[in-house]
């Protein structure tokens, strides 16, 4: 249990990151934290304990196999957050080129 | 029965091909990105139109991906909810890319542009296709993905602003989803979304299930800009791209946030009573804060960007009633609002296109020097006000009707009561763009080229005839199947498995 607990309070950091911190690259951290932290749960709901590999042979029986998955849909969400924080470290380039500055209380011409 | 299965894969893999050829080999031969992409998503609009024939005569039909069945292999499903909405992304898509010829001229990399709106489309298309819950959130993410790239197009202070607050937004969004999908699969043990619709009304929803719920609800809430999460929409809709404005507010945000909420909530979770007054309530929450923020803008696009959230708010305050008629005007404003507010967008790019600004004050007198948007721009905004014959106003009259006999008393006075504020805002755009005197700089423009007025006037073209689409002949093949697709809850779970048997 307390494992859970433990990846939900690696989210909450990512979150925390997200709302509270004014650099950008240090959303983009807190993006990438938040992320892993789903990641790591998905992989943690298909942890068995003691559990093997799960691979098909004549002479093992079909017992406490963790279950393979979530480790294959798991690769995918990385993925995906590779080419979002990929393209948010390329918008924040350029960002900083246009602005001169990673604060976002300064990048604000939106409003209204 | 196979030739009539193997359209189901088309819809992703002809986008998909188009960005591919297009990113390959376009950046050689300079017209073939406008080709290309107007051939795909005309033949996408035809296939479309083959699906609603297909889902009506046929019923529902399961492609299995690689021949696996599925609970164990992903699944394609196309019922009449599916078609509705892919008609829907497909028309609109393709009389923006229409209009895009011209439009698009003016930035240099024009088979960029082609290449991330396929992409979009791709994912739009997968969203509204797919079986499967985790395949729903990676073509999410390729259309959320293609969107922010998309935002960003004209990388100047603005766009990158407001392409950077959508990205994290929308970023937070997913993930809010994708716990939900694991808080599911952990509790169900699949990802097939009618096997999990099975599986839960079997065992009951539990406290894992309405977790994933809420979690659902602030993730495709967060997509479809309800109002508490909203505030990304009014900055990333006004800084793309005219044509990207159209697709993101005509059709991302309904078939990414409407639809899903709709197939998750209804389909997949089982409707209960508290999900229902939630959605009832931010959508009349949407309904009325759009629409008050709306009407103090004066940057054209700004103002049809708040616009998009109070109608959105429409559509899920009908949605959310949950009574076949309700549904019946929410879907039938899902469509009318992608058809009209895409063509304000539209409209509002002509005018940038040919005076250089958005700001309304600056406008005026546009009425004599462009006649095809202006009157492609007072159609869409009497559609979008309610005045009849205009297609939004049948829609808005449902649902009025249908909060009204469901003893929304309430909710059917804030409808009207946003419907007037709506009519009054767009009086104040027409006032000052397009009527009243010709400021002197402006003496010089002229209408806008060729291909962008065909655009505008196909899209009214159909606002005039929506209302023709409840014509008892017409709603029974269009609107009335994807309506009992929803009010049929979770018995989509048999009926795809009778469509997986086939």
């Amino acid at each position: 249990m307390i494992i859970y607990l433990l990846c939900l309070l690696l989210f909450c950091i990512g979150l925390y990151c997200i709302l509270r911190k004014r650099n950008i690259i240090k959303i983009i951290v807190g993006i990438i934290i938040a992320e892993y932290a789903a990641n790591l749960f998905f992989v943690l709901v298909a942890y068995r304990r003691e559990g093997r590999a799960p691979i098909f042979a004549p002479d093992t029986d079909i017992t406490n196999m963790v279950d393979p998955l979530p480790h294959a849909l798991v690769l995918t969400a990385i993925v995906i957050g590779l080419a979002t924080t990929a393209l948010l470290v390329g918008i924040a380039m350029r960002i900083y080129e246009k602005y001169g500055t990673f604060d976002i209380t300064k990048i604000k011409e939106l409003r209204g | 029965m196979m030739d009539s299965l193997n359209i189901i894969p088309i819809f992703i893999i002809l986008p998909l091909a188009g960005a591919f050829v297009t990113s390959l080999i376009a950046r050689r031969i300079k017209v073939l990105p406008d080709i290309l992409g107007n051939v795909v998503t005309l033949a996408l609009s035809c296939f479309s139109i083959i699906a609603v024939k297909i889902a009506w005569t046929q019923g529902t039909l399961v492609y299995s991906v690689g021949s696996w069945k599925p609970p164990i292999g992903i699944a394609m499903v196309l019922d009449s909810l599916t078609a509705f909405m892919l008609v829907t992304v497909n028309v609109v898509a393709f009389a923006i890319s229409i209009y895009a010829i011209n439009y698009m001229e003016k930035y240099t990399a024009k088979w960029k542009f082609y290449t991330l709106f396929l992409l979009m489309l791709a994912g739009m298309n997968g969203v509204v296709i797919t079986g499967d819950l985790f395949n729903l959130f990676v073509f999410l993410e390729i259309a959320s993905v293609a969107s922010y790239a998309l935002v960003a197009f004209g990388t100047e202070r603005h766009e990158l602003e407001a392409a950077f607050k959508y990205a994290v937004m929308s970023t937070v969004g997913s993930l809010f989803i994708l716990l939900g999908i694991v808080f599911l699969y952990s509790y169900t043990s699949t990802l097939n979304m009618a096997d999990m619709a099975n599986i839960l009304a079997h065992q009951g929803l539990s406290k894992i299930g309405l977790f994933a719920s809420v979690l659902f609800l602030m993730g495709f809430g967060l997509k479809a800009a309800l109002v508490p999460f909203h505030a990304w929409l009014p900055d990333a809709h006004p800084s793309a791209p005219a044509p990207i404005s159209a697709m993101l507010s005509g059709v991302l945000i309904k078939s990414l946030g409407v639809y899903t909420l709709c197939r998750i909530f209804y389909n997949v979770l089982g409707m209960s009573q508290e999900i229902s007054s939630i959605l009832m309530f931010l959508g009349a929450l949407s309904m009325v804060i759009g629409v008050f923020l709306a009407i103090g803008q004066w940057d054209f696009k700004r103002l049809l960007a708040y616009h998009s959230i109070s109608q959105i708010g429409y559509v899920v305050l009908g949605i959310g009633l949950g009574t076949p008629l309700g549904i019946m005007g929410g879907l039938f404003h899902l469509f009318n609002h992608s058809i009209f507010k895409s063509l304000l967008f539209l409209n509002s790019g002509a005018v940038e296109y040919a005076t250089g600004t958005r700001n309304l004050q600056e406008m005026g007198g546009l009425s004599n020097k462009m006649p095809a948007t202006t009157s492609t721009n007072l159609i869409a905004s009497m559609s979008i006000a309610g005045i009849p014959p205009f297609n939004g106003f049948w829609s808005k009259l449902i649902i009025i009707i249908a909060a009204v006999q469901a003893q929304r008393y309430g909710y059917a006075f804030w409808a009207v009561l946003a419907s007037i504020l709506t009519l009054a805002s767009f009086m104040k755009v027409m006032k000052y763009a397009y009527y009243g005197k010709l400021k002197e700089k402006l003496s010089k423009i002229r209408e806008v080229p060729v291909f962008m007025t065909l655009g505008m006037i196909f899209l009214a073209l159909i606002c005039i005839g929506g209302g023709l689409l409840l014509v008892p002949e017409l709603s029974k093949i269009f609107l009335k199947g994807a309506t009992d697709v929803i009010t049929e809850g979770t018995s989509y779970a048999t009926v795809v498995f009778k469509g997986v048997m086939q």
